[in-house]
């Protein structure tokens, strides 16, 4: 750090060749699956063939995607469910954060415990138990048990989160408002939230991130082509038995990636606040 | 002392009782905004959790009435080898993975702590194996491992490293091997990206004054930054573990737990007897297994966050 600027011999052994091995080991599977969607089947299937390029791309895996599967209903369905879900897990954890974070009530310190607890309940814990329970509602095959069970996995998140957010603001603000006749609510929606919208971006793109990669109640629920999601939709429907449709495949990992990648390559610097805000602040 | 939020909203002499003045309580909001997301969590995580502890008591099948039969269940499971090898399984794969994404993690962020043009995007594109849906990155990776057209295999027998390539997924010791570097892969990111915060925490004045002392540079990092780091080292670890023990997507979608039984671990276990074979009571009882390490964790981890 300080001595390394000066002699680039340095700096390549100690940054440069370094960077450029986690460069390639991070990224090197997104560039299989690119290369390996664009390749026509006589290259995919020619172990002779020099791999580790394509020789003559085709757009082929795609059309054939778009056209022969549900690709389009099931990216319909998991931005249906994922948008539907990150709402309702923000407005909740929101609701649920701010008295935990600012106001002292009875059975305060359970609630908070609560949320801990089932933050770090992992899902196989309750798979079994929630898909007769969706069974008995008769909810199977909907988006609606998806939708019902994903905020299960981002309630306790996102109110996590949102607490340190909260408490960052200075009470005086909030106190400022209370006097000039604001109602709690006006003071919590006028001067808290605005103030933490950071905070607020955080919950939501970290909730739309993990909806998007949800996978196990998908795939117990979710049984029917048309409502599945793309997760789901990939592993089940395009690996028939033995058969392996890997250029249709890639094509869809790749596109059912896009969504998550835009919104991250957007706001990369809330996703990365709010997984460090946990581990860093407390 | 700036007067509490609460004395306003408490009813004082001459002004009238109204909705309007309970609402304002702190007690009453504080429950009414609370209610909503209790009640969720209520029905969704702990009736689940509950049913799930009553249902493993239960001798179950789909479509069948339950016929209780105590701890019928975990005593099968207890006589069962292919239990204790799962159980083996999951402790090989939750250690083995989470050692390897530490000591990457960490030197990840050593790495990305120095300035350098770029760095934010170079973070960018680091963190992307984390955040691309799980199941769609393992598809690519069952790809590159593939018996036949495995890349992997194409690079060592063309570098003439091996005669014949290997099948990564169909053997049980590589299978496990290629489990525990496909969830390297995925989480080394997690830990790179936010012990690099933590390290962005040291003030350079602490290098400073330690080169001035004479600190080498493993003795700056042994003295200066470990002991600052060392806190959100442990809290990303304790995270980690605990969500590595309840991964089923990456396993399930790699190897299905196969070949036979060798990578299996509780939640795919779990899976195939309570969802394929339909038995939920012995799939609730194999769920509930994982309990006590978890517990064990979780109250760990909870005392660590509120000692800090």
């Amino acid at each position: 750090m300080i001595i390394g600027g000066r002699d680039f011999l340095g700096r390549l052994r100690r940054l440069y060749l370094p960077l450029a091995v986690f460069l390639v080991l991070m990224l090197f599977p997104f560039y299989w699956m690119l290369i390996t969607s664009i390749k026509p089947n006589r290259e995919l299937y020619n172990a002779r063939i020099m791999p580790l390029i394509v020789h003559q791309p085709t757009l082929k895996h795609y059309v054939d995607l778009l056209y022969e599967t549900n690709f389009l209903t099931w990216t319909y369905n998991t931005m249906l469910v994922a948008v539907v879900t990150t709402l309702v897990s923000v407005v909740l954890g929101t609701m649920m954060a701010y008295p935990l974070a600012r106001l002292r009530f009875p059975g305060a310190a359970v609630v908070a415990i609560g949320v801990a607890a089932t933050y770090l309940v992992p899902q196989p814990l309750l798979f079994i138990p929630m898909s007769d329970i969706i069974n008995r509602l008769d909810l199977g095959n909907t988006l609606t048990a998806v939708m019902l069970t994903y905020p299960t996995l981002l309630i306790p998140f996102s109110a996590w989160l949102l607490m340190g957010y909260f408490k960052s603001v200075p009470r005086e603000l909030e106190e400022a408002a209370r006097i000039d006749g604001a109602s709690r609510f006006q003071a919590m929606t006028r001067i808290v939230l605005p103030l933490c919208t950071p905070g607020l971006l955080s919950a939501g793109i970290f909730s739309f991130t993990l909806a998007q990669n949800e996978f196990l109640y998908a795939l117990i629920f979710l049984a029917k082509s048309e409502v599945r999601t793309v997760p789901v939709g990939a592993i089940t429907e395009l690996i028939r038995g033995d058969v392996f449709y890997w250029g249709q495949l890639m094509a869809a990992a790749l596109l059912g990636s896009v969504p998550v990648a835009v919104i991250y390559s957007f706001f990369v610097d809330y996703y990365v606040a709010g997984l460090t805000a946990g581990s860093v602040k407390s | 002392m700036a007067v509490r939020p609460a004395s306003l909203a408490r009813p004082v002499a001459g002004r009238p009782f109204t909705l309007q003045g309970v609402l304002e309580r702190e007690g009453v909001f504080s429950w009414l905004m609370l209610s909503p997301g209790v009640l969720f969590l209520l029905a969704f995580i702990a009736y689940p959790f509950f049913y799930g502890i009553f249902l493993s008591l239960e001798d179950r099948r789909v479509a069948t009435p339950g016929v209780f039969v105590g701890f019928a269940n975990f005593q099968t499971l207890l006589g069962d080898a292919v239990f204790w090898q799962i159980t083996r399984n999951t402790f090989v794969y939750v250690a083995a993975t989470t050692v390897l994404k530490l000591a990457g993690g960490l030197a990840m962020a050593l790495v990305m702590n120095q300035s350098f043009r770029g760095r934010n995007l170079a973070r960018a594109f680091l963190l992307l194996p984390f955040i691309v849906p799980t199941a769609l990155s393992t598809v690519a990776w069952m790809w590159i491992l593939d018996p036949t057209f495995s890349v992997v295999n194409w690079l060592l027998v063309n570098l003439g490293v091996v005669a014949k390539g290997y099948s990564f997924l169909g053997n049980a010791t590589l299978a496990m091997g290629s489990l525990i570097v496909v969830n390297t892969w995925r989480g080394m990111p997690f830990y790179g990206i936010t012990l690099l915060a933590g390290l962005q925490t040291i003030t350079p004045d602490l290098y400073e004054a330690a080169a001035i002392d004479g600190a080498t540079t493993a003795q700056r990092f042994r003295y200066v930054t470990l002991p600052i780091i060392k806190p959100v080292l442990i809290i990303v670890t304790m995270f980690s573990v605990i969500f590595t023990f309840g991964d089923f997507q990456l396993i399930y979608a790699l190897t299905h737990g196969g070949p036979a039984n060798a990578t299996h671990v509780f939640s795919t276990w779990a899976f195939d007897i309570g969802m394929s074979a339909g038995q939920l009571g012995m799939g609730a009882a194999v769920a509930l297994a994982i309990l006590p390490a978890l517990a064990v964790l979780i109250v760990a981890l909870t005392i660590y966050l509120r000692r800090g």
